[in-house]
Order: C-alpha cells, then sequence, then structure tokens
C-alpha cells in the first residue's frame, strides 16, 4: 500500500463547504483535550456552549452582535486576500472607523438620522481604507511587506486611540474613564429588537457581503481583483492597472473594518475605548479563511465565531472553564481549514504498488 | 541639549539598551535561521508568548531557572515542528500558517495560565535569572555598569549570535541552509534534502524565538503577564529584513534598537510633562515600519522565501 | 565505439502522467567514451526520461543500471538523486540547479561535505583547479553565482558534476542558451571530456548541432524510441522524418510588401534590474514586413518585448506608434491603439490559469463597451466570443467555462492568439512564439502570423530559433549586449553571419549597415 497525492482539476462547491464544516468541527473536537485537562467534561461543556449561544433569544442576540463587526472584518480580509493583499491590519482599521465616527457624530454635524448615520458610516469607511491605503502605497512605492506593516501599525492605532481618548476626546463626564465622548442620539445606529443588543450594523454587514458577492461575480472591477488576485503578471500584461486595482482593494477592505468599528461604537458603545474589540480584526482573519475567501461564507463563519466566542464565556461562568478555550477553537479552526486547503488541491489516493520478484 | 547627553552619559542607559536588545537578538536570530532557508515564520509572536509562559511555569513549579530555558526552547520547537509540517512538508500558505501558529500558540499559552493558576490575581513571582558578576570586566568604572552587569541569558544571545554566523558561513551546513533559501533545486540536485533542511531550520529558528519569550519572563521581569510580548515578534521579522539576514547585522540592529528605546524611555521621564506618553511608546513600532520601508527596496530576500518545494520540482 | 563497457543501461523505462504515457518502454546502452544524443522534438519525453534516470521522477516500470565499482550493472533505487549521483551520474539541467547568492566554488562542495563540519575548502579547490586543467572549462571559481554569465553557469553545473567523480554525465538542452560560437567551444570540451572516458547523454531538438558532437543518436517520438542509429552513417532527412514522424507542410512565406512606418523606437536606452538592458535602440516595423530578432536571450529582447507591451518605460530615447508619441503609454494604452502582444511566457505572464477560458479571451477588453456596461459584466457576449475564438482557432478544450491551467502549452498559444488576432492589431509583437510547441502548432501559429502580415500589420517576432526566423522573417534584426545592429532582407542572409553578429563580434554585411 502506498500513498500518493494528485493534483485536483477541480474543487467543488461542496468540497470546500465539506472541508470548512470539518475544519470548524475538528477543531471544537480538539479542545476536547484542554477541556479535560481543564478537570472538566467535554460533553457538558460543548452543551453549554451551544446553549449560551443559541439557546434563547437573548443568546441569539448576543451570537449575532459578536457577529456583526466579524462578519465586516471577515468581508475586509476576504476581499484583500482574494487579491493577494495580505492586510493583517483590520484591527487597526477598525480603530480608525470608530475614531472618524466619533469625530463626525459626537457633536461636530448636526443632522436628522437619516443623513448623519450614513455620514458616520461613511466616514468611518473612508477612514478605515485610508489606513489600508497607505501601506498599500507604501508597497507599491518602496516594496516593503504589507503583512509587517499592518501588523505593526496596529500598535501604533491602539496607542494613538488611548492617546486621544486621555487627552482631546476625553469624556469629562466619564468620571476619569478614559473613554471618548458620546455620539450623538442621531449618529447611532438603530436596535433591531427591543431590549436587545442587535442593531442595524448587522444589516449593513448583510448587505456588505451581498455587494461583494455580487461585485466578484458580475462587475469589471471583481473581474480585475480576480486577476490580479490568481495572477499578476498576466492581468498586468493584459492591460489591468494593477496598482490602482490594488488600491481600490485596499480601500474596500480597510473601509470595510473601518464599518465594523462604526457599527460597535454607533450601534454597541457609544463612545470610544481602548477596550472597543477584544480582536476582531484578527479573528476577521480566521472567519475569511474558513469561508474560503466567499463573501456568502463569510457571513457563515462569522456567525460560527461568533457563536464559539458567547458560548466559550456563557460555558466559562458555569464551569469555571477559561474562555480562553474560545481562542484556541479558532485557532485551530484556522489552522485545520489551511489543512483541509491541502485536500481542495490534491487528492489522495491510496494504492497498491506490484510486488516486485 | 544637555538632557541627550546626559542619557548618552549614563552606564545605566546603555545597560537597559542591551537589556532592551536582548529577546530582540534572539527573536531576529530565529527568524533569520527560518528565513534563510526559504520559510517565514510569523509564528514568532506566538512563539514569544509561548515561551515566556512555558519557561516561567517551569521555573514556577520547580525546574530550575536552566530547566526553565530548555522548556521554553522546547516549547517553541514543538510549535516551529507544526509550521514546518504545514509549509515544507504540506506545502500551504506561510503567511496563513505563521499567523496561525500565533494565534494558537498565544491561546495556548493563555489558557494554560488560567487553568495552571485559576485563582491568582496578582501574577505570581519567581527569582528569575541575576546578573552576572564577571571578576574584573563588572567592576570596571563606567563600562563595568554599562556592558558586564548582565544576566547570563544576555550572555547566552551573543554566544548564539557568534554561533549562527560560524554555522552559516563556515560549515558545509551553513553553505546547504543558504543554498536551500536560495534555491532549492539546487540542494535537491546535491543530494541533499531540502525538507530536512527546511524542517531543521524552522524548528532550530523557533527555539531561538521562544527563549526571546523567556527572556521576557526569567531575567527582565519576574512574573508572567497578558500582552507582555506586544509586537516584539513582528519587530523582530522587521529587524531581519533591516539586517539583510546577516547574524552580525542582526545584533547591530537588535543593539540599534535597544538603544533607541531605552533612550526614548529617558526622554519620556525628562519631557513626559510636555508630549503624552503613548508618543513615546509608539516610537518603537514607527521606527520599525521606517526601517522597514527604507531598506525594502534594497533588500535582498532569499529568493526562495514563501516558495514551496515539492520533490523533483523544476523551476 | 560499441566495444567500451557500458557503463549505463536504461531497461524498458515506463511513466505515465495519468492518461498520458511521456515514456513507453524505452531502453538504451551507453559505453565509456561516447557521446550519445536524446534527439527529438518538445513533448517527444527527452526530459522526463532524464529526470527518471536522475531519479527525480519514478519510473513505473523498468529499471536504471550503473556499472558499479565491481565491474558489474547494478540496479538503482527509482527515486533517488541520492543514489544517482553516489553511482557517477551527474545531470546538468536546462534551468540551472544552482544557488546564485554563493560562489561557484560553494556550489560545487554542495552536498559533498560533512554538514557538521567546517568543511575542506582548500583541498576542493585543489581538486576543481585540477579538473579545470584537464577539461579546459575555465571560469572564476570565487564569484556569486548570479555575477556569472549563462555560459559561465554552464560551466559551474559541469564542473559540479566532475567534481563528484561522474561517470556519465546528461546535457539537458545544453545549447538553448549559447550563441553558436559558445556551443562550439561546449562541444570541444564534451569531445575532450569523452576521450578522457566520460560517457555523455545529449539532450537536443536541434539536429544540426547533434549532428556535429554526437557518435550515436538515438530519436524519442512521442513517448517511444522512434530509431536508433550511428552518427557517421546518418542521414539528415532520415532523421528529420524519424523525428516528427510525418511530413509537415512547410510554411510558404511569399516577398513582403512593406508599406509605411508603424512603430518606430528612436535612440532608445532602458535600465533594468540596475543593468543596461538597452542602449541606444532604433528599430522600425513596417505595415505588412515581419522583422525577425535574433539574440541569445538576455542581450536586450525583453526590453523591447517590455517596452512594446507597455510594462516599461525607456530612461531615455522615444517610442511612436504610427507617428504619436507612446513612450510612456500603458499596456491598456497599447492594446487599445491595435498592438497585439503575445508574452515569452505565455503561461505566467499570457494567461490567469484560474480563471476561465472565456475569462481569459476577454481579459484586454473587459472595460469595451463590447463586454461590459456600466461596470457590470456581459457574461453571455464574452461566452459568444469564447465559443467562437475556439472554435476558429481550434483550441482544444472542455469549453469556455474550463479553467485556463487545464490547457496544453499549445492551447494556451491558440487561446492568446485567438484573443490578440480577433482584435484586427496593425502591430504584432511575438516573443518565442512557438518555444515548447509541437511541430503541427508550430505550423499553425506561423501560418496565422504571416496571414495577418498579409493583411497589413507589422510584425516584430523575437525568438532563439533561427530556423524559425528564417522561415518567417523578412528582415532581420539582431541583439546583442542590449545593442540591435541590421542584419539587412532575409534573402541571402546566412546562419554564420548572423551567428557572429549574436556574439557581437562581426559587423553587419557591408552596405547595409544603417
Amino acid at each position: 500500500m502506498s500513498l500518493r497525492l494528485e493534483p485536483r482539476d477541480n474543487a467543488s462547491v461542496g468540497l470546500k463547504l465539506g472541508v470548512s464544516l470539518a475544519a470548524g468541527l475538528i477543531a471544537l473536537l480538539l479542545v476536547a483535550i484542554p477541556v479535560l485537562f481543564a478537570g472538566g467534561s467535554p460533553l457538558n461543556a460543548y452543551g453549554l456552549m451551544l446553549q449560551g449561544a443559541f439557546g434563547s433569544m437573548f443568546a441569539l442576540s448576543e451570537t449575532l452582535n459578536r457577529a456583526t463587526p466579524l462578519i465586516l472584518t471577515g468581508l475586509a480580509c476576504a476581499v484583500a486576500f482574494r487579491a493577494k493583499l495580505w492586510n493583517i491590519g483590520a484591527e487597526g482599521q477598525l480603530y480608525i472607523g470608530a475614531l472618524a465616527a466619533v469625530c463626525v457624530g459626537s457633536g461636530l454635524l448636526q443632522l436628522p438620522p437619516a443623513l448623519m448615520i450614513p455620514t458616520v458610516m461613511i466616514a468611518g469607511f473612508l477612514a478605515g481604507g485610508l489606513m489600508m491605503v497607505i501601506p498599500t502605497i507604501i508597497k507599491q512605492r518602496f516594496g516593503a511587506d504589507e503583512v509587517v506593516i499592518t501588523l505593526l501599525l496596529n500598535f501604533v492605532v491602539i496607542l494613538f486611540i488611548q492617546m486621544l481618548i486621555e487627552g482631546v476626546l476625553k469624556d469629562p463626564m466619564a468620571l476619569g474613564w478614559p473613554q471618548s465622548v458620546p455620539l450623538i442620539a442621531e449618529a447611532k445606529l438603530p436596535k433591531l429588537l427591543p431590549r436587545l443588543r442587535m442593531h442595524w450594523g448587522l444589516i449593513v454587514g448583510l448587505v456588505a457581503a451581498l455587494i461583494l458577492w455580487l461585485m466578484v461575480r458580475k462587475t469589471v472591477l471583481g473581474f480585475e481583483i480576480r486577476a490580479v488576485g490568481e495572477n499578476k503578471a498576466a492581468a498586468r500584461f493584459a492591460g489591468i492597472p494593477v496598482d490602482a486595482t490594488m488600491l481600490k482593494v485596499a480601500l474596500i477592505s480597510g473601509g470595510l473594518a473601518g464599518l465594523a468599528g462604526v457599527g460597535e461604537v454607533a450601534g454597541v458603545k457609544g463612545y470610544l475605548s481602548s477596550d472597543l474589540s477584544p480582536g476582531f480584526g484578527y479573528s476577521g482573519i480566521v472567519v475569511a479563511m474558513l469561508a474560503g475567501l466567499s463573501p456568502i461564507g463569510t457571513v457563515i463563519a462569522a456567525v460560527f465565531v461568533a457563536a464559539v466566542f458567547v458560548g466559550a464565556d456563557s460555558m466559562s461562568r458555569a464551569t469555571g472553564i477559561s474562555s480562553y478555550i474560545a481562542d484556541l477553537v479558532v485557532a485551530l479552526s484556522l489552522l485545520c481549514v489551511l489543512v483541509g486547503s491541502f485536500f481542495l488541491r490534491f487528492r489522495v489516493k491510496f494504492e497498491r504498488r506490484q510486488v516486485e520478484a | 541639549m544637555d538632557v541627550i547627553f546626559d542619557i548618552l552619559g549614563s552606564a545605566n542607559f546603555w545597560a537597559a539598551a542591551i537589556r532592551i536588545a536582548t529577546p530582540l537578538i534572539f527573536g531576529v536570530l530565529g527568524a533569520l535561521i527560518c528565513e534563510r532557508a526559504g520559510v517565514l515564520n510569523l509564528g514568532i509572536e506566538g512563539i514569544f508568548v509561548a515561551g515566556a509562559m512555558a519557561g516561567w511555569l517551569a521555573v514556577y513549579l520547580g525546574a530550575g531557572l536552566w530547566g526553565g530555558v530548555l522548556v521554553s526552547a522546547l516549547a517553541g520547537a514543538l510549535f516551529g515542528l507544526l509550521h514546518a509540517f504545514l509549509t515544507v512538508i504540506l506545502g500551504l500558505s506561510q503567511h496563513v500558517s505563521g499567523i496561525g501558529i500565533t494565534l494558537l500558540a498565544t491561546s495556548v499559552s493563555y489558557f494554560t495560565y488560567r487553568t495552571a493558576l485559576p485563582d491568582v490575581t496578582s501574577p505570581p513571582r519567581i527569582a528569575a535569572f541575576q546578573p552576572l558578576n564577571i571578576p574584573g570586566l563588572s567592576d570596571l568604572p563606567f563600562f563595568g555598569p554599562a556592558l558586564f552587569q548582565q544576566t547570563p541569558l544576555t550572555f547566552l544571545a551573543l554566544v548564539f549570535v557568534a554561533l549562527v554566523a560560524l554555522v552559516l558561513y563556515r560549515t558545509p551546513l551553513g553553505l546547504a541552509i543558504r543554498a536551500v533559501g536560495d534555491n532549492p533545486a539546487s540542494v535537491e540536485a546535491q543530494g541533499l534534502s531540502v525538507v530536512g533542511l527546511r524542517i531543521g531550520a524552522v524548528v532550530v529558528g523557533s527555539a531561538l524565538m521562544a527563549l526571546g519569550g523567556a527572556f521576557l519572563t526569567m531575567s527582565a521581569f519576574d512574573a508572567f503577564f497578558f500582552g507582555m510580548v506586544n509586537g516584539r515578534g513582528w519587530i523582530c521579522i522587521a529587524l531581519v529584513v533591516f539586517a539583510s539576514w546577516q547574524p552580525g547585522k542582526a545584533l547591530l540592529g537588535a543593539l540599534l534598537f535597544g538603544a533607541f528605546d531605552a533612550f526614548q524611555i529617558r526622554l519620556q521621564a525628562q519631557i513626559g510633562q510636555v508630549v503624552p506618553g503613548q508618543v513615546f511608546l509608539m516610537l518603537p513600532y514607527l521606527l520599525s515600519i521606517v526601517a522597514l520601508i527604507l531598506v525594502a527596496r534594497r533588500a535582498d530576500y532569499p529568493r526562495a522565501l514563501l516558495q514551496p518545494w515539492t520533490k523533483g520540482q523544476r523551476h | 565505439m560499441t566495444d567500451a563497457p557500458v557503463l549505463l543501461s536504461l531497461q524498458n523505462i515506463t511513466k505515465r502522467f495519468g492518461p498520458l504515457i511521456a515514456n513507453n518502454a524505452i531502453s538504451l546502452d551507453l559505453h565509456r567514451g561516447e557521446i550519445l544524443a536524446l534527439l527529438g522534438e518538445n513533448g517527444a519525453g527527452k526530459t522526463t526520461l532524464m529526470n527518471i534516470l536522475f531519479g527525480h521522477y519514478v519510473q513505473d516500470e523498468g529499471d536504471v543500471c550503473v556499472l558499479g565499482d565491481d565491474g558489474a550493472l547494478a540496479t538503482l533505487p527509482p527515486g533517488s538523486p541520492g543514489a544517482a549521483l553516489k553511482a557517477g551520474i551527474g545531470m546538468v539541467h536546462q534551468h540551472f540547479a544552482l544557488a546564485e547568492n554563493l560562489t561557484g566554488l560553494a556550489n560545487i562542495r554542495l552536498g559533498t561535505e560533512p554538514l557538521l563540519s567546517f568543511g575542506r575548502e582548500s583541498a576542493a579547490r585543489a581538486k576543481v583547479r585540477k579538473i579545470i586543467t584537464e577539461s579546459g572549462l575555465d571560469v572564476d571559481l570565487d564569484r556569486r553565482v548570479a555575477d556569472l554569465t549563462v555560459g559561465e553557469k554552464q560551466r559551474i553545473e559541469i564542473l559540479k558534476a566532475l567534481y563528484r567523480d561522474a561517470k556519465v554525465l546528461i546535457l539537458d538542452e545544453p545549447t538553448a542558451v549559447l550563441t553558436p560560437q559558445e556551443a562550439e567551444g561546449l562541444f570541444v570540451v564534451l569531445r575532450r571530456l569523452a576521450e578522457n572516458g566520460l560517457g555523455v547523454i545529449f539532450i537536443s531538438h536541434k539536429l544540426g548541432e547533434v549532428l556535429s558532437v554526437s557518435h550515436r543518436i538515438l530519436v524519442l517520438r512521442a513517448g517511444t524510441k522512434a530509431g536508433e542509429l550511428v552518427t557517421a552513417q546518418a542521414d539528415r532527412r532520415a532523421i528529420a522524418d524519424l523525428m516528427v514522424g510525418k511530413t509537415v507542410a512547410e510554411v510558404v512565406r511569399v516577398p513582403a510588401a512593406p508599406g509605411k512606418i508603424l512603430l518606430e523606437f528612436d535612440n532608445v536606452s532602458l535600465q533594468s534590474g540596475g543593468r543596461q538592458a538597452l542602449s541606444r535602440v532604433n528599430l522600425q516595423l513596417r505595415a505588412g514586413e515581419v522583422v525577425g530578432l535574433a539574440g541569445v536571450s538576455g542581450n536586450g529582447q525583453s526590453g523591447i518585448a517590455a517596452l512594446i507591451s507597455g510594462l516599461a518605460v525607456p530612461n531615455s530615447g522615444a517610442m511612436r506608434l504610427y507617428g504619436q508619441d507612446v513612450t510612456r503609454a500603458s499596456p491598456r494604452d497599447l492594446v487599445n491603439a491595435g498592438v497585439a502582444r503575445m508574452p515569452e511566457d505565455r503561461q505566467h505572464d499570457g494567461v490567469v490559469g484560474t480563471m476561465s477560458v472565456a475569462d481569459n479571451i476577454a481579459i484586454e477588453d473587459v472595460r469595451s463597451p463590447a463586454f461590459s456596461k456600466m461596470g457590470l459584466l456581459d457574461r453571455k457576449a464574452m461566452r459568444e466570443r469564447a465559443t467562437a475564438a475556439i472554435a476558429g482557432y481550434d483550441v482544444r478544450c472542455p469549453g469556455p467555462d474550463a479553467e485556463a491551467r487545464l490547457l496544453s502549452g499549445g492551447n494556451v498559444q491558440k487561446l492568446i492568439l485567438a484573443r490578440v488576432l480577433e482584435r484586427d492589431p496593425r502591430v504584432i509583437l511575438a516573443n518565442q512564439p512557438t518555444r515548447g510547441l509541437d511541430v503541427g502548432a508550430q505550423a499553425e501559429v506561423h501560418r496565422r502570423i504571416l496571414a495577418a502580415r498579409d493583411r497589413g500589420a507589422a510584425v516584430l517576432v523575437i525568438s532563439e530559433d533561427l530556423d524559425e526566423l528564417f522561415a518567417l522573417a523578412d528582415r532581420f534584426l539582431v541583439a546583442h549586449a542590449g545593442e540591435v545592429s541590421d542584419a539587412g532582407p532575409s534573402d541571402g542572409l546566412d546562419r554564420g553571419t548572423i551567428g557572429l553578429m549574436m556574439a557581437g563580434q562581426a559587423r553587419p554585411p557591408v552596405g547595409i549597415a544603417s
């Protein structure tokens, strides 16, 4: 018996879906080991997680509330990775988007909600987009790798935000807590249902996913992004303006991450603080990869990741097992889906080799 | 400016510069070995965390300081092995695998720490490495406190710089590592194993990265904190480019960086009232970005970096 | 010659890639002191056979046997380059297997000394020096390989094999990157090595050089052994028929009727990668004329191609299209102005492998009203054009929605022809238009290019294959060291003159020099 790998001509949609599902499931199964290590019962833990994430209207609302920024940062990563632009800076772009929302929406402009909300969103989109356009220009002009630069910028941005909310943007009414002045009521995103935290940012995320899906399949821009991402040299040769396309991707990608920040400020918190995001930008990478970079898949993957976090929090409160278990699931899902991508490229065949005399 | 000369003239400043540089020396050397063999290891940030946590926990549980160093290196090697399996054997994306390793190593470390010490409110302390007293040198005026009152891990880092340079430039193994990062076909055609060399480089490099983390919990501090690595791994990735993948320049880069950081901390103490503290804290990251931009065009990347290799493949 | 002992014996080697049989029960013997030529077209299975011999591929059936020190033939374990090296087989690949960041000597030593030691550099140097004196393979051992010329790199490759005491030396298309004169120098070395007892396998698809260097010829066709003959008794025509299998009608070129100048380079210089790629190049492409650009690769051809493709901007000088300045034009500007471009590396630059055939045919035109309105793609129009192109240009593929990476090299080239020629271009750049194609596809590409010329297009053909240039070109240019000289009309021009010009050793024929 020997094992042999054959390249696949084509991976079907079903296979891709299966690989992502399997990745998530295997990651969940693998964390049984640390759960046992922590003295818990895995089955009990899974049950509590499921209940915590989907067991009630409140739980579902919390999960979807958590999924909202993940959809947007997931889309941000998906669209960039498709063009082979390695945006690892969604975390920073999210904060800059939130910052723009606070700058525009805390009283500088006084408009009715129908105008105020779009204004805040556009400001957040542009600010987040700019935050990705800059490293892209640096990459094009100086050849410096965008991965490291976007990673490092995350740290710069968070310090910048801390500086502002302890300084010029500090809310004097917040009893000394480092947080920004609040948004005015007109700038806030309405809740979807009374007494639940879910807000209109979720709809924004869903619409963004739909638009991206249409963009990839139906538009010239989507065509050009695919060509640039799949083969830069051939795209350039065929006359597609590679640098300009990359800048558009950067703007869209950073902009989506910026919108995630707007959603958190205008939909959840109402003000900017340096704990606005517990790593939504980094989780977005996992969401995008789990989704196979598909916009619609991103929505599903975001709900999965959100459910893991919300479920783990609830499970942790009940059992005392650390909620870092959720981070473990997310990290393992990423590695599992990466291994899964190997099976999308190759078919594993077992075969008997003739035994020579 | 008198302030600047005061800072540069104090032995304390130079000692701090070397202390700050030490984890970076380990990290840059580790990243350098991986990249010379053609593998980008973005797992570095998480491996720092794992090394810091594992080493500290081992000492806390009674393994002794050098036992802790060993455990830390092993933890790094283990994550390196996983990265090598994914990128070298399966040939998967080095970017994604590295990010995945960082997320995994970080969450494993945090989870283990929380599970091992469920009830602590303030981080427990260990008896960390103390500065060595080198007879003769440590007592020199100015130079003694400036250069020769460091902990053993700092001297270990310097030994590794020399060792890595020696292996890379003076042995057939180093020749093979440099060749495999430039053109794996050249190595295979001469009957050496591309996969073996790369796995070895990633495992050893990752172990070194972990020692950078160990320095944080066992030398610079005496406890483990969440978020204590704080981007040092990413800074190392930028410094490798700045150092043109050469051990000597890596040492120089890390020292320059340490000096700059030590300088800004002292400057902050002097003019901190005028400028917000965050500005100073941002400087190391901004400096790394600027360094990267300055050298990017001239950077002589190992040609096979990021390129997976399958046996029998030609260009 | 056949009295000498057998060094190497391949016995019934068969290798399949999926449904394709790359090698079908091939056997051959190589004797001491013999130069055996392995002759065949691209895709005949020569390189596959040698990769099996060297352990890069594992054969499905058959054995590789090598003469051992005990004087008996021993079977090599399949799939082990290490074993092949140890048994004394040395291989010089078409793409050199050299680490460019190391010196020549380091590349030669690589893998020959215990990894965990300080090495034996001075002993190694002495041994290499001795080999150099014996073989005449002179080269600077202490320069980084990146700084060596192609010919020098090839010498390092041969030295690598000899340093390991190779009994058998395999050279895969060694002359593809050399000038005719450099190739002659290589032959001298090979003859000398054979006299000293080495067995040489020389892989080539060029009949002329095979006849001049080898003792024996083995012809491969479509994976099978088509014939084996002693060179001294071989007949050129017979070998050509063995190689191709069928007689292909030669493309007939009628004399050109050159019209006005469509594309013009005026004193164009170009820097690329820190080097002077082109210096003060003048060239004119006229309507209804094919200009052939000859030269050893790396002498400025890629610079000229990049300029006509819009991928580079000259450092000085001007480019004019139909009399208008296009010095700084983008690829899209040139495409829209009616310039058709066929890239040198068609798999890499010509198609996006993971996109469909239809997408790849429309890729130059997605922004034109034919394929999109208001930024939305007209998928139907794209598929219609693709369907027509597949039929009209005989692109063999499952359909317009098939991914382009599934196409063979010849079909990719037909796809590119369909993409660029259907736009009725006025200027055509054909860069290595038939490299790697079989004879049938070659003739088809040539026919299309000449038809476009007859419609009044100005064509520049860049090729390393002089036969191809003589088949197509009305006028010759020769590139050497970034300079382009005019060799005049192709009628009455002889290969020797072109060869000397390629080596930079001759002025153009008297009276034609501009």
